[in-house]
């Protein structure tokens, strides 16, 4: 059972090698080896929940050296639980790019950069989650940080590329300040094993334990986009290629919170910090969800969403309950599906239409109402209304807030449920605008957004400044695009418009961009992005089986909410862990 | 222990230089920037970690007076992260060279748009405020109006009855008088009295007609202040919204400027 740990690691790593070499060809093989690899992943996941739900922490140590020294792999409940939702959602994504990169013609590039830079990504987050040492935790931090770096400037379009600038000098920072945590530890402890840390950071002077405890805090609460350092999540989220953006949501500011947890948890358990991380979650739900009702574009509108509700994870944790706990594993795990699920249909309604502001959205209930469904679910999940699993993890949240007494705490249960019912304005004016309304005129009419700079466009790329009037050239070649218009809008008006059967060649033949139905419009890229009414199968196949997860917690509730109490008294009991790595001898 | 302070000082140094680059604007220094945070990081970790000692190679050097080599190699793993990251960032720079001629980091135009509407919608606002101010003094100057209107009306219509009432008197009292003195008088005295009476009733007439035109000049008079009040106003108003417009505008122009300024390759580098 122990062989397995490393493997959500590994593999993924191999798989990217492997990909690497092929490059652009063999379509099918290297579609096969993502899904393939990703799935094993999962499977290999659920057997490490299993197993360290029933027998305790799992320990393997990396090439065979013993624990303090070598770098260990810990599978306990958090590690799996993370790792296993992590790993659904990150097959989900891979899916819907695929459908995604398949529908606009694009195999060379998706294939020879951005699964291989997602493959390394996943083996970033899965050994941040498993990892027992604070050097490989670093490790892992680049690595997954190195693959988004790829993933977000794809395309290298210039406003990715202002995005990525924000972005990589933001994890740079943090990273730089990461290392300088680990010389302080390793020069006050000797030893960067974190089940040796949580031993010897107890009998060192007071002051030296804040230092450490605030360096590393700073740096997981850049990583988690915990208010004072959340400004650069919006900027640069909502550029990157949709499900990049959605696998970000999901998982990387998650691996942040995880390392809080972690930290706060095990190596420094009651430590003096809790009211300033009270105050940082009351300030990232408000402040967060204040900029989010502020937004008319959906994709920010979501990451000003996503930053607002790390606020109720790092409440949880500052709780340092058993329940406070509990509740932010629970809702931690509920909002890596949500975000996700929110983040794949944005990018499905850019397919759609080309754009997801909602000044120029408009009816999309009845242009797609497979779309707006799934759209509304998760969206109503998120704010937490009743059944559903946000309202379970507020309810977990909350209680455990109530237990706690302390004024501090009930403050911070009050700003939750504040930060809940903005969540429901921003959300349900996002509804109303872009779904309820009767479209503005000038809504285009119909059709998926295919991002054709990746792969048709670079080749132009080299012809420079000649970029935007190549892209407009087939256009007005193309006859009048009034009457493409309307052809649109046409089909469209149909009953089932958007199930209505078509070959993907109709929608856009190869080489001929401006044909048929499809329609160019300007991209948040400032490229041409055509837009056509048929969207994938896959695509909304991924999208549902997220938001079917999503929902299925609420069927779960009970054995997860169980689960994750469970989990938060291992955490908070420390022993389990330490003795696992260091021997019960220990 | 003694605590070796150049190295730590030039550490200081490096991170203290690295973080001003980084927090400059051109892709190029950031570069810089951050291989001086890493090199500063990295000296930091092989000082802080423990004393020096011979190189950690079994066979060469006796195991206790061996330095700690796990530092070391975690300082290797850092700089083979920083070097990959170094060309990642090169690679940045260079499309954004290739996109813009230039490789500055421009601000995000989703942020200066929800600004600028935020700024319309208080301007918005502000003029919708005024607006419902004005609507309200015309109502109340309405009202006034009509009240007054109301007023002369009804005091025209006492003063008629009045009138009608004493000329009603005055005939009743004249002829019970020429019932009483009939025969006493001469008929020409009669007339005289009745012309008399004639004329009076004449003068009181022209007076109150004159008094009733006065009172309507009066009023014509207010209306037409009235108007012109209510023109001033509007003119006002107008010109209050076009200034507003103006100003809105004029933010946009130099919102523009300053993103054509910065996108201008001219004017690279001189900041």
């Amino acid at each position: 059972m122990e062989s397995l740990i490393p493997v959500p690691v590994v593999l993924p790593l191999l798989a990217a090698a492997l990909k690497l070499a092929i490059g652009g060809r063999l379509r099918r093989t290297q579609a096969f080896i993502s899904v393939g690899t990703l799935a094993v992943v999962l499977a290999v996941s659920l057997v490490l929940l299993v197993a360290a739900d029933r027998q305790g922490p799992l320990v393997t140590n990396a090439g065979g050296w013993p624990a303090p020294f070598g770098i260990s792999l810990v599978a306990d409940r958090l590690a799996t639980v993370m790792l296993t939702v992590s790993s659904a959602v990150t097959l989900c994504v891979m899916v819907f790019s695929q459908a995604q990169a398949y529908a606009d013609q694009e195999q060379a590039a998706p294939l020879a950069i951005f699964h291989p830079a997602y493959l390394i990504m996943s083996a970033g987050v899965s050994d941040a989650f498993l990892t027992g040492d604070l050097f490989n935790l670093f490790v892992a931090f680049e690595m997954l940080l190195s693959g988004s770096y790829v993933l977000l400037t794809f395309g290298g379009t210039e406003s990715r590329v202002r995005a990525g600038a924000t972005y990589a000098v933001v994890a740079l920072v943090s990273s730089m300040l990461f290392l300088v945590a680990i010389a302080v530890t390793y020069g006050a402890t000797g030893t960067v094993s974190m089940a040796q840390l949580a031993e010897r950071f107890t009998p060192l002077p007071g002051s030296v334990r804040l230092l450490v405890e605030l360096t590393l805090l700073l740096v997981f609460v850049v990583k988690a986009a915990v208010f004072p350092m959340s400004g650069w999540l919006p900027d640069s989220y909502p550029t990157a290629p949709a499900p990049a953006t959605a696998l970000f949501a999901g998982l990387l500011t998650k691996v942040g919170v995880y390392s809080i947890i972690r930290l706060e948890a095990l190596l420094f358990p009651g430590g003096p910090v809790g009211g300033l991380l009270m105050w940082a979650a009351l300030a990232t739900m408000l402040l967060g969800v204040l900029g989010a009702a502020a937004q008319t574009d959906i994709k920010r509108m979501l990451s000003f969403t996503l930053v607002s509700h790390i606020g109720y994870m790092v409440f949880g944790v500052a709780l340092f309950s058993v329940g406070g706990v509990a509740g932010a594993v629970l809702y931690t795990v509920h909002h890596i599906t949500v975000q996700t699920s929110l983040f794949l249909v944005a990018g499905m309604i850019e397919r759609r239409t080309g754009t997801t502001s909602v000044d120029r959205l408009g009816g999309l209930l009845g242009l797609a109402p497979l779309i707006s469904v799934l759209f509304f679910i998760p969206a109503m999940n998120l704010a937490g209304i009743p059944p559903m699993s946000g309202f379970l993890g507020k309810l977990a949240l909350v209680r455990a807030g109530v237990a706690d007494g302390s004024p501090m705490a009930l403050t911070l249960v009050a700003g939750g449920l504040v930060t809940s019912l903005l969540t429901l304005y921003a959300v349900a004016m996002t509804w109303n605008r872009a779904f309820w309304r009767t479209p503005p005129p000038d809504v285009p009419g119909a059709g998926t957004v295919l991002e054709g700079e990746e792969s048709t466009e670079d080749e132009e790329g080299p012809e420079g400044a000649e970029g935007p009037e190549g892209a407009e050239s087939p256009e007005g070649a193309g006859g009048s695009e009034g009457a493409e218009g309307s052809g649109e809008r046409g089909g469209p008006g149909g009953p089932g418009g958007p199930d209505e059967p078509r070959g993907p060649g109709e929608i856009r033949g190869p080489g001929e961009p401006g044909a048929g139905r499809a329609r160019g419009t300007e991209g948040i890229t400032g490229r041409e992005i055509v837009t056509s009414v048929r969207m994938p199968p896959p695509m909304i196949g991924a999208t549902a089986a997220l938001v079917a997860l999503g929902l299925s917690y609420t069927v779960l509730a009970g054995p997860l909410s169980a689960f994750t109490v469970r989990t938060a008294a291992e955490l908070l009991a420390r022993r389990p862990y330490i003795s696992a790595v260091l021997g019960s001898g220990r | 222990m003694s605590v070796p302070l150049l190295p730590i000082a030039a550490s200081a140094t490096l991170v203290a230089a690295g973080a001003s680059l980084l927090l400059e604007r051109s892709l190029v220094r950031l570069l810089a920037g951050v291989i001086l945070l890493g090199n500063g990081v990295n000296l930091l970790i092989v000082t802080v970690s423990g004393p020096p000692g011979d190189p950690p190679i079994l066979g060469r050097s006796a195991p206790g007076r061996m330095a700690d080599p796990l530092p070391q190699a975690m300082v290797l793993t850092s700089i083979v992260i920083t070097m990959g990251v170094t060309a990642f960032l090169l690679s940045m720079v260079h499309r954004s060279w290739q996109l813009t001629g230039g490789d500055e980091v421009q601000d995000d135009t989703e942020d200066r748009r929800v600004r600028l509407r935020s700024q319309h919608d208080e301007i918005a606002e502000a003029v919708r405020e005024r607006r419902r101010a004005y609507r309200r003094l015309v109502a109340g100057q309405r009202a006034e109006l009509a009240r007054l209107n109301a007023a002369r009306h009804e005091r025209e219509h006492r003063e008629a009855r009045e009138m009608r009432r004493r000329i009603d008197e005055v005939g009743a009292e004249l002829d019970r008088w020429v019932r009483e003195h009939g025969e006493a008088l001469p008929p020409e005295r009669i007339a005289e009295r009745r012309a008399e009476a004639r004329r009076a009733e004449e003068e009181s007439r022209r007076e109150r007609h004159e008094r009733v035109r006065r009172i309507r000049e009066d009023f014509a008079r207010r209306e037409r202040e009235l108007a012109e009040h209510e023109r001033e106003v509007r003119e006002r108003l107008k010109a209050r919204r076009r200034e507003a417009r103006e100003r809105m505008r004029a933010a946009i122009r130099a919102d523009r400027a300053r993103q054509a300024r910065a996108e201008d390759p001219d004017l690279e580098g001189d900041d």
